[in-house]
């Protein structure tokens, strides 16, 4: 059965079934339980859920010290820019370790990390990071766009061997959607078609999924038949479905909340460039932030991000360059 | 400690003549530390260790043959040739992680102590780091972690009184690093390193203490990195201590010479154990060259675990 659930009770939900399901589920973070009455405090106990010192390195290396052991932390760290505190430990410690060992060891941690709060929240809270970490060997990196995402994924990424940043964006915290009751699981690696369609493909990480679908609504208005897919994992990446869907679309238009540079966009292009080229009918474009600084007053926020009005102008410019649209 | 001696002797021509290619740090003049320490520890007591770990892989178990495979990047080495010299990892012997980066080991080894404390056993972790380590914010957050959750770690500071090629002096106002950690209410003591009774002696108390349920505990252990940071560093930052000095700090003739005063080692015994372990190296290296290179099918095997 399904019901409707906020993206951040859904995430919960998982840590809490999984906590329920495996006693070696841990529950690190800052201000975690901090009164008698917290849920997670009261069903499992202090061993296992357990508050932290503004200590992001301590914690994540505390973490990965305890996965060693055969736990599985998941570690609490609110903002994504805090990991950037700790990257020793994210980048140079939890996802080298299984490979530089000859496989000895395993690291199953959950790095949870809330981004792209582009609500006023100025330069240092509001990054879409995720770019810096899919390029990490070893990392798998989640980014859920939906409730249900948000909890499949979560409970793949505590049950996940590897080491996973789960990135769930700021401003979608409050967004309801349909949730399944009881276990369910989205496997790591694997895209959703979340919109099918024949004249354009469009790939959206995280919040700019529900932005490509509102394009893609307006688009259809005007004939125009878009395709909409979601990665939901950006490594693995599934590039694959991706593929598949250009050579049956032949244009490609990437959208993403980070900057043009940091993107995972520029990647997906890339690799699809690489080896689709021969499908292609049109140059991609890129839908991203500009590459500077999310700036506080409100107008300036919103002329750097991408929005609607965008994704369908670049969709409207790829079809332009066909011949057959033409 | 002849065996590590010998080794690193031995590694550190083998880097000359290219046998071993990559980055090595020796810890020839430290051997007491690691001799000290881990000769005491259980299997599955957790070791973690840094850069210049070959002395503690060693010591702690792990076979002279494997860790010279994984040093001319072997498949038989320790972590199949994928690790090198400063990420020796040998897990059924304890030892758990030689990280590169400075401190980085030290919170891994937290981890290891709380997954020992929830798990109910008496196992306790050992982190090994040198005196650099200290000046890093994360040594102050895992030390202050570690007395808050109680962790039974025991940190053993390797003080060569040089991080990489610069004086303590020039790091920190801080002379000793049992200081650092005085606010914390760390049991903690400094010991001469290069006498391996008093490293022993001190060790067997805090461990003891860690067995029990204790911890943190730090023993700051002053040594003497003979070779320079790494093999190849020209030392232009400090002067050789001259051969009649080293004589008088070398853990190694220390303890023959104590051994022999107190009529428990003599003079061939000495010889005999130089010779063995000279002859294990020379095994090892052996082992080590008859060993295939890795096939490269193990990046695809290992990027991702199952």
């Amino acid at each position: 059965m399904a019901r409707e659930l906020p993206y951040i009770a859904a995430i919960g939900e998982a840590i809490h079934q999984e906590m329920e399901r495996d006693e070696s589920v841990l529950y690190f973070g800052q201000n975690l339980a901090t009164s008698e009455d917290d849920p997670f405090l009261k069903a499992f106990g202090s061993d296992r859920v357990r508050v932290t010192p503004i200590s992001e390195t301590a914690e994540i290396g505390i973490a990965v010290g305890a996965a060693f052991a055969g736990y599985r932390p998941v570690v609490q760290l609110y903002m994504a820019e805090f990991m950037l505190v700790a990257m020793d430990q994210v980048v140079n410690e939890a996802p080298r370790f299984h490979y530089m060992t000859g496989g000895q060891v395993t690291v199953p941690i959950v790095l949870q990390a809330g981004y792209g709060f582009t609500a006023g929240w100025a330069g240092q809270h509001t990054g879409s990071i995720y770019g810096m970490f899919m390029g990490v060997p070893g990392l798998k990196v989640a980014v859920p766009s939906t409730a249900a995402d948000a909890k499949g994924l979560m409970t793949a990424s505590i049950r996940d061997d590897n080491p996973v940043v789960f990135f769930h964006n700021y401003l979608l915290t409050l967004e309801h959607g349909e949730v399944p009751e009881g276990e369910h699981v989205v496997p790591l690696g694997e895209a959703a078609v979340v919109r099918e369609g024949t004249d354009v493909t469009i790939v959206a990480i995280g919040w700019m999924v529900g932005k490509a679908l509102a394009a893609a609504e307006q688009l259809a208005a005007d004939g125009v038949s878009a395709e909409v897919i979601d990665p939901r994992t950006l490594a693995p990446l599934d590039t694959a479905t991706i593929l598949q869907s250009v050579e049956k679309t032949g244009r490609l238009v990437v959208v993403d909340q980070s900057t043009r540079h940091g993107s995972a966009a520029a990647v997906i292009a890339a690799e699809v460039a690489s080896d689709g080229f021969a499908s292609l009918k049109a140059p991609i474009e890129l839908v991203t932030a500009l590459d500077a600084t999310i700036p506080y007053s409100q107008p300036m926020e919103e002329y750097l991000l991408p929005d609607e009005a965008k994704i369908v102008g670049a969709v409207q410019k790829v079809l332009g360059f066909s011949p057959v649209a033409a | 400690m002849w065996r590590i001696r010998a080794f690193e002797e031995r590694v550190g021509e083998l880097t000359r003549a290219d046998e071993v290619h990559g980055l090595v740090h020796l810890s020839v003049g430290q051997e007491g530390v690691a001799a000290g320490v881990c000769g005491q520890l259980r299997p599955d007591d957790v070791v973690y260790s840094g850069h210049r770990a070959h002395g503690h892989a060693i010591a702690k178990g792990a076979s002279l043959e494997r860790v010279m495979a994984e040093l001319m990047g072997r498949t038989d080495g320790l972590c199949r040739g994928l690790g090198g010299s400063m990420h020796l990892v040998d897990v059924e012997h304890g030892l758990y992680g030689a990280t590169g980066v400075v401190a980085g080991n030290v919170p891994l080894a937290l981890g290891s102590a709380l997954a020992h404390r929830l798990l109910g056993g008496d196992q306790v972790a050992v982190v090994f780091f040198g005196d650099g380590a200290v000046q890093g914010g994360i040594f102050v957050e895992s030390v202050n972690l570690a007395t808050l959750w109680r962790l039974p770690v025991i940190l053993v500071c390797e003080n060569n009184g040089f991080a990489e090629f610069t004086p303590r002096s020039a790091h920190t106002n801080v002379e000793r690093v049992s200081d650092v950690v005085a606010p914390y209410g760390v049991e903690r003591e400094t010991v001469d390193g290069n006498d391996v009774v008093a490293v022993r002696t001190t060790f067997a108390r805090f461990l003891a203490g860690a067995r029990g349920g204790a911890g943190p505990m730090l023993l700051e252990c002053l040594t003497h990195r003979v070779r320079g940071h790494y093999e190849g560093d020209p030392e232009r930052y400090r002067e050789a201590l001259a051969a009649e000095e080293w004589q008088g700090l070398d853990p190694i003739l220390r303890l023959q010479r104590s051994g022999a005063a107190e009529g428990w080692l003599d003079d061939d015994t000495s010889s005999r154990l130089e010779q063995d372990a000279r002859e294990q190296v020379e095994e090892a290296v052996r082992f080590a060259r008859e060993s295939p290179f890795p096939p490269v099918s193990l990046t695809a095997e290992l990027v991702y675990a199952s």
